[in-house]
């Protein structure tokens, strides 16, 4: 036993001493901050979106949305057990998914559209093909041993999930089978986000840190820290080299990937409420980050000042997203409400 | 009545800022000099003193804040759900109706904010009491609740009886109109902290997550793991932070007449303008694209390829040049990447036999290293098995054709021909056009109301106009 513990020790002294190291390294390469560099960036002044439409149709709290690549269809889950595939323009419904576990987490729209994920309390991403006559169940991919969070499709036969037993997953769509397991996370894995080229992705966890993935090594590339609790969302700057993370601290940061280090956070005094979710306009100039206060605040993600409030719901946001087109942000709550802003 | 307050420190902060707004709300509606008038409603045969009506709520609230009916009725609304009033006809209705009906004030007492959570003990006090008054009066999911309580709180049963029987005995000795109050005060309370099933449960966290430690086991095999992925974290390239930010500043400024929230898009936001004449013109395919979009190819290589009508005009180009193969090459390798794993053998075979085959009608060049390296890959094929020659075929387009594109005429035609649309105009309908945008600060209102005397009547009614929202 001793031998045994003797044995961590020296390990994890190890595990400290390269620690330090890498922080020595990014400290190395620190020689600017984003105040100065974005000193000559215009100033945003007050970002005032209006309410355009409140789409009404769900039943209980709204955790997750997604918008399809279409930048019109969405899809959003409830734990009033259904999917709901909503036409953002006319505000029709298009198709209604029932779900076999109401204790639904996440949705996801594929890039082709064909086809919606959806997760949660069940421990499983039932994948469901929306374009036939009936939604039907394609796949149920099972072998998670903790809740599903997040599930994110690289194409119609390639699908990434983040899950409550601290594992991000990589799936054969075809096959249902695991293709990869991302394992390096020491707390539940709450949300996950794909590089624009789609060769890496970032996963934020309970255990506050947010690490970079190689999708095809499936190796863990680098970890973040800063936070002090919960990292709830993370989404990437649009060009890639960049992501940002909310968490339970009630702080957004971000993180550059290729000086390998936290760049700003997004902090204030009077905001007293977690981030449960975050997204950014198409430029990424604008941080839409929905809190537990019932707002979506927004941050001019440069300047790390606050810009805006999108106030309207009588629950917390629980989902934010901005289409590809950029054409306006959407926010889901647990008042069973989405609403598009712009 | 006693109820004790559980978690001492463990307060959610995350609720308590929108109970501290409402809080404040009540407190102004409760000034003796500008809130409320209140009077007194005769309920049955009692008569309630201090009630007011929804109408009164919604007007008095209308006024001090200077905000339209809407809101006024969604603010009321969330203050009757959250416990802050209580309606004195239907009690189990938690719903602001804009009439007649009675409402009264949640003594601070009873406030969620002061005694939250709510504990189980009380609870089981407050259904002994309901119980014992009058045999039969619990509802369905109560006597549930009743006779689960009972079976995990039994060791305190005793005292669970007595103190309802001794909180009975004291109010029995209380006039009539005030023992009516403080049961429906009671009753609230608990409609709010233990809702009957159905019901929206507003104080729902949400799940709890589990501890943290519990899930991965820290031992020796963990670190030896972390060791090696802290080597490798290490050994990343690493940029310079003020080239990095630099980085961000450029490409916010360049895409910053591309994003639609901070600039607007012509003709006009489909979201707005209810016209959705931007989304025909930006279709994958058109037969001219706007004038934004072939700018943007010129912005990143990965801009040009990720646009189905950019990747063609740029075949187009390279035909011309007669290097269009590689385009085809990369393209074929992509879609090995991400297509289905039962076809990545014949897709494999097909670029071998294409493109890398001696002799094969549209061979690329690709360095003898990479070349021999794929080829002795392609003899077990995987999803990846392309990757090397397809970077490096990426990178010689990118270097070598692309910057050439963009010098060339073909695309500087494209460019002078990009459609730059006319704005369409604002909404033929002003009667129409809603206010959706709350209302500004109240606080903001006050000065302009000293200012201006006129003007704040003015924003008042302009925002009655508004329908009942753009319900869907």
């Amino acid at each position: 036993m001793a031998a045994e513990k003797a044995e961590m020790d020296v390990l994890k002294k190890e595990c400290d001493g390269l620690r330090t190291q890498i922080e020595a390294a990014r400290k190395g390469v620190n020689d600017g901050n984003m105040a100065t560099a974005a000193g000559s960036a215009t100033d945003v002044g007050r970002v005032q979106l209006k309410l355009r439409k409140s789409l009404k149709g769900h039943l209980a709290k709204i955790y997750s949305m997604h918008w399809a690549s279409d930048s019109r269809s969405m899809v959003s889950a409830s734990q009033d057990g259904k999917l709901l595939v909503w036409d953002s323009h006319t505000g029709n419904k298009l198709v209604a998914v029932p779900l076999k576990s109401a204790w639904v987490m996440s949705v996801a729209f594929a890039p082709s559209g064909n086809l919606v994920a959806s997760g949660g309390l069940d421990n499983m991403c039932t994948v469901y093909n929306i374009k036939a006559a009936s939604p039907k169940t394609l796949r149920e991919l099972d072998a998670h041993t903790g809740y599903l969070s997040c599930a994110r499709f690289l194409s119609d036969s390639e699908i990434l999930t983040a899950s409550g037993d601290t594992t991000c997953c990589l799936w054969d769509l075809e096959t249902g089978k695991q293709k990869i397991v991302f394992t390096n996370h020491i707390g539940d894995c709450m949300s996950l986000a794909l590089s624009p080229d789609e060769n890496t992705f970032v996963s934020g966890a309970c255990d506050s840190l947010a690490k970079l993935w190689d999708l095809r090594e499936g190796t863990c590339k680098q970890t973040f820290s800063g936070h002090t609790s919960d990292i709830n969302a993370i989404q990437f700057f649009p060009n890639g080299k960049a992501f940002v993370t909310g968490s339970d601290d009630c702080a957004c940061k971000m993180y550059d990937l290729r000086s390998d280090q936290e760049v700003i956070t997004y902090q204030d005094a009077s905001l007293n409420a977690g981030v449960t979710s975050l997204t950014l306009s198409n430029s990424g100039r604008l941080i839409f980050a929905g809190y537990d206060d019932f707002n979506c605040h927004i941050w001019d993600s440069l300047k790390g000042e606050k810009v805006g409030v999108l106030s309207g719901h009588d629950n917390r946001v629980s989902c934010t997203g901005v289409p590809a087109d950029g054409m306006g942000v959407c926010t889901g709550s647990w008042d069973s409400f989405l609403k598009l802003w712009n | 009545m006693t109820i004790n307050t559980m978690a001492k420190g463990g307060w959610h902060r995350d609720q308590m800022s929108c109970f501290r707004k409402m809080e404040k709300v009540i407190v102004a509606m409760q000034d003796p000099d500008m809130g409320m008038k209140m009077r007194n409603q005769r309920l049955l045969i009692t008569v309630i003193p201090h009630a007011m009506t929804g109408r009164d709520i919604i007007d008095w609230l209308m006024k001090k804040n200077n905000i339209c009916e809407e809101e006024s009725l969604h603010i009321s609304g969330l203050l009757v759900r959250y416990g802050y009033i209580y309606p004195l006809k239907e009690p189990r209705s938690l719903v602001l109706r804009p009439d007649e009906s009675p409402y009264r004030f949640q003594t601070p007492y009873f406030w969620t904010s002061t005694r939250w959570p709510a504990s189980e003990l009380d609870y089981a006090i407050y259904l002994a009491k309901k119980n014992i008054r009058k045999q039969g009066e619990l509802m369905e999911y109560e006597k549930e609740r009743y006779s689960v309580l009972h079976k995990r709180i039994n060791h305190t049963w005793d005292f669970v009886v007595m103190q309802a029987r001794e909180q009975l005995r004291a109010s029995k000795q209380r006039r009539k109109a005030d023992r009516i109050v403080l049961e429906c005060q009671e009753q609230a309370y608990w409609l709010i902290n233990r809702p009957p099933p159905g019901a929206r449960n507003v104080l729902d966290m949400g799940l709890e997550r589990p501890n943290n430690t519990a899930r991965v086991t820290l031992n020796s095999e963990h670190y030896k793991n972390e060791i090696d992925t802290c080597k490798r974290a290490l050994g990343r390239n690493r940029v310079k932070s003020s080239i990095c930010l630099e980085g961000f500043m450029k490409y916010s400024e360049q895409y910053q007449n591309h994003d639609p929230i901070m600039q607007g898009c012509l003709p006009s936001n489909p979201w707005i303008s209810d016209d959705s004449a931007h989304w025909t013109m930006n279709l994958e395919t058109v037969p001219t694209p706007t004038r934004l979009r072939v700018e943007r190819w010129s912005f990143s290589f990965m801009e040009l390829l990720n646009d189905v009508m950019g990747r063609r005009e740029f075949m187009t180009y390279l035909e011309k040049e007669f290097s269009g193969e590689n385009l085809a090459f990369w393209q074929a390798c992509e879609d090995i990447k991400h297509g289905e794993s039962s076809r990545i053998v014949e897709k494999v075979e097909e670029i071998y036999r294409n493109f890398l085959a001696p002799g094969a009608p549209r061979w690329v060049n690709i360095d003898s290293k990479t070349m021999d390296k794929t080829l002795s890959g392609i003899r077990h094929p995987h999803r990846f098995v392309m990757e090397d020659a397809q970077m490096h075929i990426y990178f010689l387009i990118k270097k070598d054709s692309y910057p050439r594109y963009l010098k060339s005429d073909l695309y500087k035609n494209m460019l002078a021909k990009g459609i730059v649309p006319q704005e369409t105009k604002k909404s033929v309908f002003p009667f129409m056009r809603r206010q959706r945008h709350s209302s500004p600060s109240p606080a903001q209102v006050a000065t302009q109301a000293t200012e201006d005397g006129g003007n704040a009547k003015g924003a008042g009614q302009a925002g009655t106009n508004s329908a009942a929202g753009s319900n869907v």
